[in-house]
């Protein structure tokens, strides 16, 4: 999947700093997603992932550091700035309402009105060309409600909702973590076609085979910061776990007196 | 009856190769029940049974005249239910709706009786007396971040005192028969010519509606419900709607020619059906209503899309307690008076009743404004059935009580059904 000349990255991110009070989350963190490709973003439980992520999507503003989009700096304060950039979210805890159908929970915020009556036809429609358009063939009818969806297709409700909007990066934060073995395969097959489809997609996950699976790149943080951004084809099982868990493998990754 | 299809992949292919879409759409209806989604049913179900029951038992039950009372006897618990309806849907509750209304309608007769204000100057104070209580309960609600039950609790007792300062102390101030306007909201009857075209107008619009929806929908491929469905929904409210009509229409005074002729269908009931038209499109064809429902659903899923969440509850909070005021208006022209008990006593257990036997989820993110007149109906006819088999008050409320019970219990039920799957 990977190209030999990679495409200008879509979003970059050059030291970006993020504190909470006395505590330094975020250190110097470079990050590059590319459209079309699938970057995994991988470290262990309070590496830094969350932060990154809602730094991006807006919900926390960096102390310092700077966003390039399409190699152009953009100024992301908040989660509408972030959308208007075509950056979209897709959380672990599923923001879906279980009382409203499928095509409800899509245009959820960003109803469609003729006048001041919603525009449902035209909801309807778009949302199930949406959802044809990502092959998903799991869900029966748009009206069903979301109550009524299994995990896998609660999840691929979520995705095609964050694909709607002509958005350019979508972000997964474990899509996967709360799935079935069957489930789990569609929602990787989903996200592999999202990169496919010229995307560029961030995924979030702890499952080494999973990211090996569907990614391109690996990102890997280690204490708050970027230990490697590295080609999944480059690195080895053992050398992401290594990452994960101390900074550096060889001459991959932190140096030592960085690391400590 | 929403224009929403649920039809199932199944149903839609048998729709695709021609073959019986009714049949399709009534297994996918029984699908839909047996996972919980009852709608209307237990609604609609108990108001039949419970007419036969009372009809049967006391022959006066189903005579014109009982059956106009049953209709203004209900008004008002299912105005206020109405508004209920909305901070239900959030999964709060409005405990004070009862003396809202209370509150509201001592204002009205205050300005009417002791003040000699206009009809319509005192029905807006009234009104807007109910949309600052409403902004007030609210604001506590969701900016302060009370929980719903103590801050209407709170004013439930406040508001019963404020009461009996308006009234001085437990007076009981009349609505005079010279303020037409207000004494005819439960009072006055249309004359049968005008009953008929009202019942023909609801039709035709239902029929248009319907006819341009389903048309709409098959203009863009998308699935909707059979003709024959549509058909079935038109014919009977159109059934409904003439049997009542023809039933209100016949003279109910004993005596015309003395005490003056009675009949037609009471003028509340077009109030009754603009206020549920309104509210339903609010509700089902709006952003705003749209967003009542997210955030009924799943709170933090709303925040997350951009819906302003605090101003969502406000609003609910408003509307529930202007229809009570509504409510109250109503329920003064029917007793021709206001007194401290205006809005009390059971007046709130009988609008919660209502929202929740018609359907309405006292966990939020389920129900309709429909849920409030067909649970109203009920709860009417309870009372007033109750009252003709000449049981004791005692008994009344127990029955109530645990019609009230068995519908949340019903609710209860249904949803772990639907979590299950």
């Amino acid at each position: 999947m990977t190209s030999e000349t990679p495409a200008p990255p879509l979003l970059e991110l050059r030291g970006v700093n993020k504190s909470f009070g006395p505590v330094h989350v975020l250190r110097d963190v470079d990050f590059t997603v590319r459209a079309g490709e699938v970057t995994a973003l991988v470290g262990d439980n309070g590496a830094g992932k969350s932060t990154l992520v809602k730094c991006i999507s807006g919900i926390y503003t960096t102390d310092t550091g700077e966003f390039y989009m399409d190699g152009e700096r953009a100024h992301i304060h908040g989660p509408r700035d972030a959308a208007h950039h075509g950056i979209e979210i897709v959380y672990q805890d599923l923001a879906l309402c279980d009382n409203l159908d499928i095509v409800q929970n899509m245009f959820l915020g960003r109803e469609r009105k003729s006048g001041l009556i919603l525009d449902e036809p035209s909801m309807e429609q778009l949302a199930a060309k949406t959802l044809a358009g990502l092959s998903v063939r799991t869900v029966s009818s748009v009206r069903q409600l979301v109550s009524s969806l299994s995990g896998g297709q609660r999840q691929t409700v979520a995705i095609a909702k964050a694909v709607l909007w002509n958005s350019r990066l979508v972000i997964l934060d474990e899509p996967t973590a709360a799935l079935g073995v069957a489930q789990t395969a569609q929602v990787l097959e989903l996200v592999r076609r999202l990169a496919d489809n010229g995307l560029a997609v961030v995924l979030i996950s702890h499952n080494m085979n999973e990211v090996f699976a569907v990614s391109d790149r690996i990102a890997t943080l280690y204490l708050g910061r970027m230990a490697a951004q590295v080609k999944t084809t480059d690195v080895t099982h053992a050398q992401v776990v290594e990452l994960i868990t101390a900074g550096r493998t060889g001459t991959l990754g932190l140096q030592p007196e960085e690391a400590l | 009856m929403s224009t929403v299809s649920t039809t199932t992949p199944v149903a839609a292919e048998e729709a695709a190769r021609g073959e019986n879409a009714f049949l399709a759409y009534t297994r996918n209806y029984g699908r839909k029940l047996r996972g919980g989604d009852l709608g209307a049913l237990p609604a609609v179900a108990g108001l039949v049974v419970l007419c036969l029951v009372f009809a049967v038992a006391r022959p006066s039950f189903a005579t014109p005249i009982n059956i106009a009372n049953l209709f203004t006897q209900g008004a008002p618990v299912m105005v206020i239910a109405m508004g209920l309806v909305f901070v239900l849907l959030l999964g709060e509750i409005d405990l004070s709706a009862g003396f809202t209304s209370g509150v509201c309608a001592a204002v009205l007769a205050i300005l009417l009786t002791n003040e000699g204000w206009p009809w319509y100057g005192a029905v807006a104070v009234s009104i807007a007396t109910g949309t600052a209580i409403g902004l007030l309960l609210g604001f506590l609600v969701a900016k302060v971040g009370i929980p719903s039950f103590v801050v209407t609790l709170a004013a439930f007792l406040a508001f019963q005192g404020v009461v009996l300062k308006l009234l001085k102390e437990g007076t009981n101030i009349s609505i005079r028969d010279n303020q037409t306007v207000i004494i005819a909201l439960e009072n006055e009857y249309m004359t049968p010519l005008l009953g008929w075209a009202f019942v023909g107008i609801v039709v035709v619009a239902f029929a248009a509606v319907q006819i341009v929806s389903k048309l709409k929908r098959t203009g863009r491929r998308l699935t909707s419900d059979p003709w024959q469905i549509i058909g079935v929904r038109i014919a009977g409210l159109a059934v409904v709607l003439s049997v009542f009509a023809a039933i209100l229409n016949q003279e109910r005074s004993r005596n015309p020619a003395i005490f003056g002729s009675l009949k037609g269908i009471p003028i509340i009931v077009p109030i009754i059906a603009v206020l549920l038209v309104v509210w339903t499109l609010v509700l089902k064809r709006t952003r705003f209503g749209r967003h009542v429902y997210a955030v009924g659903g799943n709170t933090e899923a709303a925040r997350r899309a951009g819906i302003a969440v605090d101003r969502i509850r406000i609003s609910a909070f408003v509307i529930c307690s202007s229809m009570a005021a509504v409510g109250g208006i109503i329920a003064a022209s029917n007793g021709r008076s206001v007194d401290p008990n205006t809005g009390g006593s059971n007046v709130l257990l009988y609008a919660v009743g209502a929202a929740v036997i018609g359907g309405t989820s006292l966990f939020g993110g389920r129900g309709r404004v429909l849920d409030a007149v067909l649970g109203g109906a009920v709860v009417a006819v309870i009372n007033n059935g109750m009252g003709l088999m000449g049981f004791d008050a005692w008994v009344k409320f127990v029955v109530t009580g645990s019609v009230l019970l068995l519908a949340a219990s019903v609710d209860a039920l249904s949803r772990r059904r639907s979590s299950v799957s």
